[in-house]
């Protein structure tokens, strides 16, 4: 990596003391006894699986979460930190990883209310466009956010609160949806704010990532303080140790063995059916049985569109997209899952899953056939034994069949989906992010099924913008950009950088300049 | 003291809610009694106990019940799909003129056929004014909170025109009303009180609803496509599927809760045929949490205020506008209660909760 961390300046007081703060809910410990300090001009990592109270914590600093006991102090007093408007109020700026905007309002509007409604949008967007400027993200204050892809959404948050000009600013997983180049931009302004003596709190879960970024690290285990440590100066693998507590297996790659054309696109091409989505043109693609298909690139060239064609959330001709023999563009999502096509979708809760229901009747969405429906009746036992199949097979951990999935840690949800589409012993498997925003360990599970399923003969198709997951994975990787798929590549003629540079298309020479 | 987000809504709270709204209902009418200058104590049991006192009474609220039960069945179904039908109370009206008009049509003449047909057409007339706002949603994305809310109105005015018009009663000296249907289409009473069968089938379309939304697949789509649509997309599921049937089975239900009301106890058409049953209903479905037992307890509550706000006109001189009154004061509860649901009430200064670290795995 070209940037080693900068030292942090040696300031003697601690902006933020955390002492003794502990939490629970429940029947569950969130926090127990959590200490930490971060000083003035120091990117801080929090690092723990899911579940491990790292949200739990950083939202006892926001103000969302009243501790049960301990302290805060923040510039060496102890303070109360109500609610978010009193933690703004203190400096403390927060970039969530799953944040709510608006979605019907322009970039302007959104960043306007987040800063309390005082200034008028239009005002703003100068100051906007050179803050945006000024960090190198690239963002148009008046676009609405609902064209806005996940990545640039992420954009705005950090705009937001970089315009309030915070002295902490706590951010949650914000590279997972980057490119390599991206993630270097947004380091770039980390650093910056940090040299300006602002203190960032980064939650992460990539340690390779933590190591070039972050003067120190504070882990999480189970709600507890795992250790504390200088990530520059540990391996990545002793970092995941301390955070799982045991040692990670290295996912085995099968001998890849590709079979026969198992599914054709050819030139398939769709107007999108949002009228600033992307379009898509001339895709074409073969997969092989066996064989794991990586297709990189920026959120926002056409991933979502893609996915809904093959999916079969949008039909398109039927000839554009064969399994096997079968032409299958003409059918419905039903359809295709019956002719042997699995897909895993990106969002978890709410499309993968749906956040109330219990597993039993998740495990079933995409699963309404023999043994759980019976004329047109749905048998709860075999609903109740499917989902505890999966839960064992997968080593789901959850309450039980009947927990709803908002119950579930975003990892072992990920597991249950994963499994529930493996499950079916898919021909093909569609998977759209399978690990993003899930643990280390839960990670290694998700990439160790997949090639699993391949090895098994299945043909899969990854998209995903995590190039370092598409490298452990993928045979052959694609680039999509601008609603065009690049010709697959093997990965041993390729590396990451050359990815990269292509995942940005046209805007590669914006990007270099930006770095 | 302050509220605070549940990390999961409270099941327990779920059903203590409508208890709460109900309760605080019962106190807040006590004062406003009071503040009518009416013995707060008396009116109460006016209100809430004297329509029970007697077998007819216990008839009348069963009667009052059945109604609302079918359109708040109707509704939950909808809700639950996240189809908001307000237009019960339209579809309920066009049952009623779907179903009147075959008994007139018929006559005096006719054999045992004539009542089902009656039903038959009560239930049909709903469901095609229920598949008006459907193909609208369908079509041209118009939403049906809107639809089916004006759709009510032209009901109305449709059933107004007819009885004032082509309908109107010959011998009826000008009256605005229809002639009264033959017996062969009227429907039977039983016990020598105005209840007739279709309590018994309201009674029935409940266990129904339930078996439908929690043990056949079109009610799993149905409760997918209500809670994540885009869940619902990824499955397969077709959403407009889930519009026509929600909103069929809400028509039909609130359809021959119309005929039964004209063909039962009201005997003919008449500009009026309806004090809100189908408004009301929309009460009802969320008093009784969308659920279909829920809703069998919360219509017999609201039929007792209607019974129990026409002993308090009559008995006290006191307005009937007080049942819509006692209807919304509930339903304002209720939503007030439900913040309990997803949130609880924090003591500022309460001590740190003592617990014992170390019982997480």
């Amino acid at each position: 990596m070209p940037d080693s961390p900068t030292p942090p300046p040696q300031a003697a007081a601690p902006l933020l003391t955390v002492r003794g703060l502990s939490k629970r809910f429940g029947a569950v410990v969130a926090n127990a006894d959590v200490e930490l300090s971060v000083i003035r001009g120091e990117i801080h990592a929090l690092l723990g699986e899911n579940g491990a109270g790292k949200s739990t914590l950083v939202r006892m600093i926001y103000g969302l979460v009243t501790p049960d006991a301990g302290r805060i102090e923040w510039e060496g007093h102890a303070v109360s930190i109500a609610d978010p408007n009193a933690a703004r109020a203190l400096g403390i700026g927060m970039v969530f990883q799953h944040f709510s905007q608006f979605e019907t309002l322009t970039v302007a509007e959104n960043i306007a209310l987040g800063l309390g409604g005082r200034d008028l949008p239009d005002a703003l967007a100068p100051r906007i466009r050179e803050t945006a400027r000024r960090y190198g993200l690239a963002v148009d204050p008046n676009r609405h956010v609902f064209h806005l892809s996940v990545g640039e959404r992420q954009r705005v948050e950090i705009l937001r609160c970089l315009m309030q000009a915070p002295k902490l600013l706590i951010l949650d997983e914000p590279t997972s949806v980057l490119t390599p180049q991206e993630a270097q931009s947004l380091f770039a302004v980390l650093r910056r704010l940090a040299e300006e003596g602002c203190a960032i709190l980064y939650i992460g879960h990539k340690l390779e990532e933590i190591r070039t970024l972050c003067h120190s690290a504070t882990v999480l285990r189970a709600g507890r303080v795992a250790g504390t440590c200088d990530p520059r100066r540990v391996s990545p693998r002793e970092l995941a140790t301390m955070m799982v507590g045991n040692e990670l297996a290295e996912p085995r790659r099968r001998t890849h063995q590709p079979g026969q054309v198992i599914l054709t696109v050819s030139d398939l091409t769709l107007e999108p059916g949002d009228p600033h989505g992307i379009p898509l043109q001339k895709i074409r693609f073969e997969l092989r049985a066996g064989e794991i298909l990586g297709i990189a690139g920026v959120a926002g060239n056409g991933q979502k569109e893609l996915l809904a064609a093959l999916s079969g959330e949008r039909l398109s001709k039927p000839s554009a997209i064969r399994l096997g023999a079968e032409a299958i563009g003409g059918l419905g999502p039903v359809a295709r899952r019956r002719a042997g096509l699995g897909f895993i979708p990106e969002e978890r809760l709410g499309r993968g899953a749906v956040a109330e229901l219990s597993l039993a009747e998740n495990g079933m969405l995409t699963r309404l056939a023999s043994p759980v429906v019976a004329g047109g009746l749905v048998r709860r036992g075999a609903a109740r034994a499917l989902a505890r199949r999966l839960i064992e097979r997968f080593k789901v951990r959850a309450a039980g069949v009947g927990a709803p999935a908002a119950s579930l840690s975003g990892g072992n949800m990920q597991k249950f989906i994963v499994g529930r589409e493996l499950d079916a012993r898919p021909l093909v498997l569609l998977a759209a992010h399978p690990t993003w925003g899930v643990d280390v360990g839960a990670t290694v599970a998700i990439r160790q099924a997949l090639l699993d399923l391949a090895a098994a003969g299945a043909g899969i198709v990854v998209v995903s913008e995590d190039l370092a997951e598409l490298f452990e994975i993928a045979d052959r990787i694609a680039v999509l950009s601008s609603g065009r798929l690049g010709e697959a590549v093997p990965v041993s003629q390729l590396t990451l950088e050359a990815v990269g540079l292509q995942m940005t298309g046209h805007g590669a020479a914006e990007c270099l300049d930006a770095a | 003291m302050r509220l605070e987000k549940r990390e999961a809504p409270s099941a327990a709270m779920l059903w203590v809610a409508p208890l709460l709204a109900a309760a605080t209902s019962v106190v807040l009418t006590g004062l406003l009694f009071t503040a009518l200058r009416v013995n707060p104590f008396a009116a109460l049991r006016l209100l809430y106990l004297a329509p029970l006192a007697s077998a007819n009474g216990v008839a009348e609220l069963a009667l009052k019940m059945t109604p609302l039960l079918l359109c708040a069945l109707g509704i939950a179904i909808g809700v639950r799909a996240n189809v908001w039908n307000i237009g019960a109370e339209g579809q309920f009206t066009m049952g009623a003129v779907a179903g009147g008009g075959i008994a007139l049509a018929l006559g005096p003449a006719g054999g045992w056929y004539v009542l089902p047909l009656v039903l038959a057409a009560g239930i049909a007339g709903g469901m095609a004014w229920a598949a008006i706002p459907a193909a609208l949603r369908i079509g041209a994305n118009a939403h049906e909170i809107l639809t089916t809310l004006m759709l009510n109105y032209v009901a109305q005015d449709i059933l107004s025109w007819l009885v004032h018009g082509p309908w109107r009663d010959p011998q009826g000296f000008n009256f605005p009303q229809s002639r009264t249907f033959a017996d062969a289409a009227t429907l039977p009473t039983l016990w020598g009180t105005r209840l007739t069968p279709i309590f018994f089938v309201a009674m029935l379309a409940a266990p129904c609803a339930w078996l439908l939304l929690q043990h056949t697949t079109a009610g799993y789509r149905l409760r997918v496509a209500g809670l994540a649509p885009a869940a619902a997309r990824y499955a397969g599921f077709s959403a407009r599927g889930t519009v026509w049937l929600s909103l069929l089975i809400a028509g039909g239900l609130a359809g021959l809760a119309g005929i039964a009301e004209v063909a039962g106890p009201i005997g003919q058409l008449m500009p009026t045929i309806s004090p809100g049953y189908g408004y009301a209903a929309i009460i009802v479905a969320f008093l009784g949490r969308l659920e279909p037992f829920g809703i069998v307890v919360a219509s017999a509550l609201m039929a007792l205020l209607y019974l129990g706000a026409d002993g308090l006109q009559m008995h006290l001189q006191l307005p009937l506008s007080l049942t819509g009154t006692l209807q919304g004061m509930l339903l304002f509860l209720l939503l007030a209660a439900d913040v309990l649901v997803a949130n609880r009430v924090v003591w500022r200064r309460a001590p740190a909760a003592a617990h014992a670290p170390g019982s997480m795995r």
